[in-house]
């Protein structure tokens, strides 16, 4: 089945939560409210045989002067391995709550890049079994891919100074301490 | 005084608290840290694990210690300069990475690409490939015990190797596409030496089977560990060999078919019980298809451009425009390019590519700017360990390592 069929038959069945079909380079992207996001994928995945996850990403829209809806989208790629063909899904999150259901129970795959997602563009979501940071250090402030979020920062990040002064601490088990701190010296 | 920052110490110190008991009751129960510069960990990652004797209760992977920020950096450069980040993910097979990137972007700003690139990108992709493998074969071996292997394989990967530098100048960070194209054309005499190593290879993988393929000890490092059911791949989302040794049929090449692969003949090499075993036959006879491949881009390669004439900002000029000034055509073109929002057509795409470890994907927004608005990879690194949470629960520690290798992960692409 096409595509575009799958995309008109899930405008019949969820009326209401479908809020726009759009179209670029014949891949069909369906625009969703984020309450059915995971009826929506459970049906794909059992009408439809929608079995691979390709790709589960948060994008921020604060810039994106035309077709964004919400401040947050979550974006899940699927593809049928059986029928070969693919949909994308568009769950759209507004600012006041970025969250969203967690389709881990669907895919115990979709764990980490729900994680990820969480990590990168602060996207709750909920029933996740282990939703924390995952390529960010736990203490990390902010989330990265947020538009907001500068390329380069003023300050340093607070557990490097920590890592310094560890490092400071474990020169008296170095072999060599007194000829290196030595040598540091003389090349300053 | 002078402050000396030695990382390895540091680190050690993470490493070294191994012996920590979790609870105070039980006392077979330990905390182990593997990692991160555990050399059976293939880069900087980090298991926790929980022990039960030497039985594995809890496996936790740690990842994020190459983390350089690609996606973010990619929204503030153009499509273009992209390219060189891409090197960077996958470090072990770059052209591959290239590829895919370029693929995704000419799909997304409608680019057409000339026959003979496309024959030129299959063929450094399955070159690359085998690289890939190689080094897979090699360290996966390694890690197991069989010494001999790694040398074996590391003689034709550096064959491999001198290849790349020959045809674009450097071995590893390649950046040897273009948008539209590729950089450089071949020659005869490259042509005439990868030919002799496509007739010389097939023999050579003779020879690493000889060394392993009926060994005991290899056998029973292999059969039956880290067995998966095909269901169970696809639900933890691996790909590539990986997810194929469990007999699912699913090779971006052939599902979704880019560049040329289309015209090209070639199998798909699928395994049956899905455990090391399956998935190291898997990739013995991918390598052998790669070859095959090969071949047939080395008789069927066809004369004419290398770079489409609608390729934007990508081509080096010729020689005497090089000098760039202030208002030469190709300067005010870039300054559009990265502030213009009517440059490229808004929208958004997802595109995979076939890369030795599995599935690349990459998804673009477009707002119109010359720059991506958004850029997601999905790098099969990344899944593959988080299905190692998964697939390391309840196995030895000696199968664990086994497993990580099995999964075949690259940190660079992991942690992106």
């Amino acid at each position: 089945m096409e595509p575009i069929r799958i995309a008109e038959k899930l405008q019949e069945q969820f009326q209401g939560a479908v809020l726009g079909i759009v179209e670029h380079r014949g891949q069909i992207s369906v625009l969703v409210d984020r309450d059915v996001i995971f009826d929506i994928i459970s049906f794909l995945r059992n009408d439809y045989k929608m079995n691979h996850l390709n790709c589960l990403c948060g994008v921020d829209n604060l810039k994106r002067v035309a077709s964004h809806h919400e401040r947050f989208e979550v974006v899940y790629q699927l593809y049928s391995i059986e029928n070969r063909t693919s949909l994308r899904i568009k769950a759209q999150v507004p600012e006041s709550d970025p969250s969203v259901d967690s389709i881990t129970s669907l895919w115990t795959g979709a764990n980490w890049l729900e994680r990820e997602t969480y990590d990168l563009v602060g996207i709750k979501f909920n029933n996740h079994p282990n939703l924390k940071r995952v390529l960010t250090p736990d203490d990390w402030e902010g989330h990265p891919l947020r538009k907001e979020y500068p390329l380069r920062g003023d300050t340093e990040w607070a557990g490097l100074i920590e890592l310094k002064k560890k490092a400071i601490q474990l020169q008296q088990f170095d072999f060599h301490g007194a000829q290196t701190e030595q040598g540091a010296d003389s090349d300053d | 005084m002078g402050l000396k920052l030695n990382r390895g110490q540091i680190l050690m110190t993470e490493t070294t608290t191994l012996d920590v008991p979790v609870s105070q009751g039980d006392e077979d129960k330990y905390l182990l840290k593997l990692g991160p510069q555990h050399p059976a960990t293939h880069g900087v990652l980090r298991v926790d694990i929980e022990l039960d004797g030497e039985t594995i209760i809890d496996c936790d992977p740690q990842v994020g210690y190459l983390h350089r920020g690609f996606e973010k950096l990619a929204e503030h450069r153009t499509y273009a300069q992209n390219i060189v980040l891409t090197d960077r993910l996958d470090y072990i097979a770059a052209m591959a990475n290239n590829v895919g990137y370029c693929e995704a972007v000419e799909k997304l700003l409608a680019i057409d690409v000339p026959d003979r690139a496309k024959y030129l990108r299959v063929m450094v992709c399955e070159m690359s490939r085998l690289t890939g493998h190689l080094l897979w074969l090699a360290t996966h071996a390694l890690d197991i015990g069989a010494m001999t292997v790694f040398l074996y394989a590391f003689r034709e990967r550096e064959t491999l190797l001198e290849l790349f530098a020959e045809l674009c100048g450097s071995r590893l960070t390649t950046t040897y596409t273009r948008l539209g194209g590729v950089r450089q054309d071949v020659t005869h005499e490259l042509m005439r030496k990868l030919e002799k190593f496509v007739d010389e290879f097939p023999a050579c993988i003779e020879e690493y089977e000889t060394l392993i393929d009926t060994n005991r000890i290899w056998l029973k490092r292999t059969i039956g560990v880290g067995t998966i059911s095909g269901e169970k791949a696809v639900d933890l989302c691996l790909t590539g060999a990986s997810l194929r040794g469990s007999g699912v049929d699913y090779d971006v090449r052939k599902h979704m078919p880019y560049a040329a692969y289309d015209k090209l003949d070639f199998e798909i090499p699928l395994g049956e019980t899905g455990d090391t075993y399956a998935r190291y036959r898997c990739r013995m006879e991918e390598m052998r298809q790669s070859n095959f491949i090969l071949r047939q881009c080395i008789e069927q390669l066809p004369p004419g451009p290398i770079v489409g004439d609608d390729a934007p900002d990508l081509v080096m000029p010729a020689k005497p425009g090089r000098k760039v000034e202030v208002d030469t055509p190709a300067r005010k073109a870039l300054i559009k390019l990265i502030d213009d929002r009517d440059v490229y057509m808004e929208g958004d795409v997802y595109v995979a590519t076939e890369v030795p470890k599995g599935e690349l994907g990459f998804y673009f927004i477009s707002d119109g700017m010359g720059r991506p608005y958004r850029m997601h990879i999905r790098s099969p690194s990344f899944i593959h360990i988080g299905a190692l949470a998964t697939m390391g629960k309840g196995v030895m520690v000696a199968d664990l390592i086994a497993i990580i290798g099995t999964l075949d992960v690259v940190l660079g692409e992991c942690d992106r």
